[in-house]
């Protein structure tokens, strides 16, 4: 049914098109009269008034479909209902929904639910062919409307521009819905865990255990959310990454900027990238598979403990992964200092290195400085290399031979396999995903001001 | 140069300072040399980590694309595939396939006797294996009643044997005497008139040896604890904490009691260089290779082995020295996933010719599975095919415009500053953070189903907008404003200079940046794993909103799999991922190199 809609839908607007153009060119011979654009634009005015109703009615019956018919699905079933909590309801409508597709349900379902599910699939058929029709009609409606406007005087492309015009602009500011977007969800669903956690607590707190036990009386049934060891462990694990990416990238960059010649450049730079291209999940296979266990091994043989899961081993491959950033991000900044200062250094006699370290490096600190918070921010929130080498507990310790938990591990820890979405165990990685998001818009924000104003000072 | 000068001394003369210059020329120099080392040193450490992570995954999983198979003959008796006796295809296909391709599977070894071992044998054996005997009688019904060569597949631990990952079958020391055994079948003894198995015996004195140490060491670990315990029942004066103190006092005592008899009857047999020892999983297998079968020795002396035989002899005869030979798996039984007995099932079937070693299509062509000789990355690939359609369809016009609008149309204000600064901080903000936005937004608020490919295409069009509009704005930027101004010279308005020449032009550089944005959504794991397309899925995704994986997620679950055999698998399937992305990136550097246009 979809497909055929879609193609009744194109058809349709094909057809507006030639419709409206043809009129335009009829009416040019009918009354000998010039006509105000080029033919083509009638056809697409006549187009866009078909297509814009019917794309913008399917978008938003589309949205609120689903939401609509479950509300009218529970509205029916009250009785069923009463004396249940949000989750249950929810687990009720999972019933229906499973039982409507055909997939299967958590119990045996009763009478009035397998009724509630009957109508709830026929319901979606009759709202998907009623949108399909309601479809058509608007952007039958908006043609004949455009196909009565249509005149030699008839200001096609000028209309057709502005919609064109307003279309661009509606897509250039999807980049603040989306930032927008984060910020609502994170801070919505965030505030109902510090309605559940006080966010001192969270803030502050020293113990991070957020398995809740489903009996109250069971060992540990309230849950610690004291995200401090969680956040120690990012930034231990991010400092040993900076540990390796910062000199090896900073020494590349300077190495390329300054001594390589065109040749030599052009091989290892795309060389280089290629380590920013391996995709994480990579890097996480070879840290948990490869470095970790050698790692161990190592440390055995010379007597030291070391985890399996060590912040080590995670924090070393994430290193090499960031590489490539530091060493880019430096080279642009490096290359950026006008010769005249390195030909005034090298004209009181330094040597090549000495006018680097005292010249070129002081004059390119703060971008190198911008690159390296980047840099940090990026290692903050790499997810898949921690998620499958660093370890599940939070640890609150500074020995790189233990293993420690990320931000970013325990969100998908916390939010992979089952939910419920009031209990705060799956709210918590929400409040985790919001404290990552401010704290790496925070260094963004600087990295990019810092980096922007010292490009500016040298163009 | 001026400290002279700097120190308030008088100034020193110029030959003075030349000469100081000159001194200090060398030392300069070197650190000049040194400066640059680091630099190469650098270099050269990054190449070497590319280097180890490329050789470490091409060695680990170059394997998975071969996957041994076994013929076996399998007789399709009427009476069990075909229950209702027509040859129709219905009865066919409901009829039982397992006990046949099972009977001849154990027909392999016609001494396998009993149901624990003929079991064991069958561990050996996929359990896809009926499915192909199934599929071969649907394809031909008139193979029902003939008795018919299959290759099927191995299991996965029978499939890392066979590849020589695990278990190495090696010859031991060279034989000097005649062997004869005692039986052919069951418990015997061989005796051979040098002191051939005199080797083993030392070697299993030795272990013996290293285990007494072991214990040694023990008692002085308890010993030391108990003394730690012992101070501390000085000081306590809590009657529960003194209890417990010294209950696991006690209990450590007893431990070096035990310890001791142990060491005492180690020690015993250690001093008896000649006396027979018995074998255990602990210690590596010895195996005699004699008239045809295989012996596994459980106790030996000097000169005479016990065992018990795995493969049957043929007969009692005295073998002479160049004709059997001791065999060693150096992997103690107990630290590996195949028995002795299923070792020496695999290596006779691999000396009678019967293991082949084809490519592993199903690798290709399957779906997950928990079974990785069953377990193929096809269902992973057509998901990622999905979820990048996805990505490309919103993606691309979404950018194209974004970009084309803030670079040729946007004024200068407010607004578009936010925009754009916008644009540069959704290009940082981690990834898992739009998987949790598509969590809350598209899954909770919008109702849009879990695990669906479309989702995923959506969270992931979000993360690859920055990356195709930064990359759409530098193309326009390069298009010369001569181009805008002769078309809008001509009488074109603003949009038709767009779309007519400026668009077209910055194009080849548009299509760049979307494919190096999609070779980052193919990539890109962690947002997905936040809309549930961690699934396990057996199916081939058919459509934007069936439940399905990508390719990433795929070797994610996969590396998290306990099966050794997924190790070689996941790599395999990292390879095939890092193709597509090489492809990929060659395709844009290609199709930059070939459409750049210097103005």
């Amino acid at each position: 049914m979809t497909l055929a809609f879609a193609v009744a839908l194109i058809v349709l607007i094909g057809f507006a098109y030639y419709l409206g153009q043809s009129r335009a060119l009829k009416a040019r011979d009918g009354r000998g009269a010039r006509l105000h654009s080029l033919p083509s634009y009638y056809g697409m005015y006549a187009a866009l008034w078909c297509a814009i109703p019917a794309a913008a009615l399917l978008a938003v019956w589309s949205a609120f479909q689903g939401t609509i018919v479950e509300q009218m699905i529970l509205a029916d079933i009250t009785e069923e209902l009463s004396g249940l909590d949000q989750s249950r309801i929810g687990l009720v409508m999972n019933d229906i929904r499973n039982l409507a597709t055909g997939g299967i349900t958590s119990s045996d379902p009763s009478p009035a639910i397998q009724e509630a599910a009957a109508r709830y699939s026929n319901l979606m058929v009759t709202a998907k062919a009623a949108m399909f029709v309601i479809a058509l009609a608007l952007g039958s409606g908006g043609l004949l409307l455009a196909f009565r406007r249509i005149s030699p005087d008839l200001r096609a492309r000028n209309r057709v521009e502005r919609i064109i015009m307003t279309v661009l602009m509606l897509s250039s500011t999807i980049a603040i819905l989306v930032t927008l977007g984060i910020v609502l969800s994170l801070v919505f669903e965030a505030s109902r865990f510090f309605a559940q956690i006080p966010i001192t607590e969270f803030l502050f707190g020293l113990q991070w255990s957020p398995q809740i036990a489903i009996r109250a009386d069971q060992v540990g049934s309230s849950g610690a959310f004291g995200a401090i060891p969680v956040f120690a462990g990012t930034m231990l694990i991010s400092f040993i990454a900076m540990c390796v990416a910062a000199p090896i990238g900073l020494f590349s960059a300077i190495y390329m900027a300054e001594y390589a010649n065109r040749k030599v450049r052009g091989v290892l730079k795309p060389v280089l990238e290629i380590l920013a291209g391996i995709p994480t999940v990579v890097y996480g296979f070879f840290a948990a598979l490869t470095v970790a266990p050698t790692l161990r091994d190592l440390g055995d043989s010379i007597g030291l403990d070391v985890a399996s899961e060590s912040a080590l081993a995670a924090g070393a491959v994430m290193g090499i992964m960031i590489i490539p950033f530091v060493s880019s991000l430096s080279d642009d900044v490096i290359s950026a200092v006008p010769s005249a200062m390195r030909e005034g250094s090298y004209g009181l006699g330094a040597t090549k290195s000495e006018t680097i370290r005292k010249v070129v490096l002081p004059a390119a600190l703060p971008g190198i400085v911008g690159a390296l918070l980047l840099a940090v921010s990026r290692a903050i929130g790499e997810t898949m290399i921690v998620v499958m080498a660093a370890g599940l507990s939070a640890n609150l310790t500074a020995n790189p031979f233990e293993a420690v938990t990320t931000v970013t591990v325990q969100i998908v820890t916390l939010l992979t396999g089952d939910q419920e979405f009031d209990s705060p165990k799956t709210l918590a990685a929400f409040a985790l995903g919001l404290l990552l998001f401010v704290v790496t818009l925070i260094l963004n924000v600087i990295a990019l001001r810092v980096v922007r104003k010292y490009r500016e000072q040298y163009d | 140069m001026t400290d002279a000068t700097a120190n308030g001394t008088t100034p020193a003369s110029p030959d003075e300072v030349s000469k100081r210059v000159h001194a200090s020329l060398k030392r300069r120099y070197a650190a000049e040399k040194r400066f640059q080392l680091y630099g190469v040193v650098a270099i050269g450490l990054a190449l070497t980590f590319l280097f180890i992570l490329f050789y470490d995954i091409i060695s680990k999983g170059y394997s998975a694309f071969w996957q041994s198979h076994v013929t076996i003959e399998v007789e399709i008796d009427p009476g069990e595939v075909d229950p209702q006796g027509d040859r129709s295809l219905d009865s066919l296909r409901d009829g039982s396939y397992r006990g046949i391709t099972r009977d001849a599977f154990t027909a392999l070894f016609p001494t396998v006797e009993g149901r624990s071992e003929r079991r064991h044998l069958l561990e050996l054996m996929s359990g896809s294996a009926d499915g192909v005997v199934r599929q071969r009688v649907l394809e031909d019904p008139s193979l029902v009643g003939q008795t018919i060569p299959v290759e099927v597949k191995l299991n996965d631990d029978a499939d890392i044997y066979v590849k020589d990952k695990t278990v190495e079958v090696e010859t031991a020391a060279r034989v000097n005497g005649i062997a004869s055994p005692t039986g052919t079948s069951g418990e015997i003894q061989i005796l051979s008139t040098a002191n051939d198995f005199g080797a083993i015996l030392t070697a299993v004195k030795e272990m013996l040896a290293e285990r007494a140490e072991d214990l040694r060491d023990d008692i002085e670990g308890d010993r030391a604890r108990i003394e730690r315990f012992e101070s501390q029942l000085q000081s306590v004066e809590d009657e529960e904490v003194r209890s417990d103190l010294e209950s696991s006092i006690a209990s450590y005592e007893y431990d070096i009691e035990e310890a001791q008899k142990q060491i005492e009857d180690l020690q015993r047999r250690i001093d008896q260089p000649d006396v027979a020892e018995a074998l255990n999983e602990g210690m590596p297998s010895y195996l005699v290779r004699i008239n045809g079968g295989v012996v596994k020795i459980t106790s030996v002396d000097n000169s005479r082995a016990t065992g018990e035989v795995y493969l049957p002899l043929e007969s009692v005869n005295d073998a002479p020295a160049d004709s059997w030979e001791i065999l060693t798996l150096p992997v103690a039984e107990s630290d590996r996933r195949l028995s002795d007995k299923q070792v020496m099932w695999l290596w006779d079937l691999e000396n009678r010719g019967l293991i082949s070693l084809p490519f592993n299509t199903t690798l290709f062509t399957a779906g997950d599975s928990r079974e990785p000789e069953q377990a193929g990355i096809w269902g992973a690939v057509v998901g990622s095919f999905y979820v990048l359609v996805v990505t490309l369809l919103l993606s691309f016009p979404i950018g194209v415009m974004t970009a084309v609008y803030l670079e040729e149309f946007a004024p200068k204000n407010k607004w578009t500053d936010l925009i754009e600064v916008n644009i540069n901080n959704l290009a940082a903000v981690p990834s898992i953070v739009f998987g949790l936005l598509g969590l809350a937004m598209f899954l909770n608020f919008f109702g849009f189903p879990r695990s669906a490919p479309l989702v995923g295409g959506m969270v992931l069009t979000l993360m690859t907008l920055p990356t195709i509009i930064i990359a759409g704005r530098a193309a326009l930027k390069a298009v010369p404003p001569s181009i805008r101004e002769a078309a809008l010279g001509m009488g074109a308005s603003r949009i038709q200079a767009m779309t007519h020449h400026v668009l077209p032009l910055a194009m080849p550089g548009m299509l760049t940046g979307t494919i190096i944005g999609m070779a980052q959504a193919l990539g890109e794991t962690a947002p997905l794993l936040m809309i549930g397309m961690v699934a396990f899925i057996v199916d081939i995704p058919g459509g934007f909103t069936d439940p399905a994986t990508v390719l990433p997620v795929q070797i994610y679950i996969w590396a998290d799999s306990p099966e050794r055999a997924f190790v070689e698998r996941t790599s395999a399937a990292i390879m095939v991922l890092l193709a597509f992305l090489i492809t990929m990136n060659l395709t844009a550097v290609l199709l930059r190199k070939k459409f750049e246009k210097r103005w």
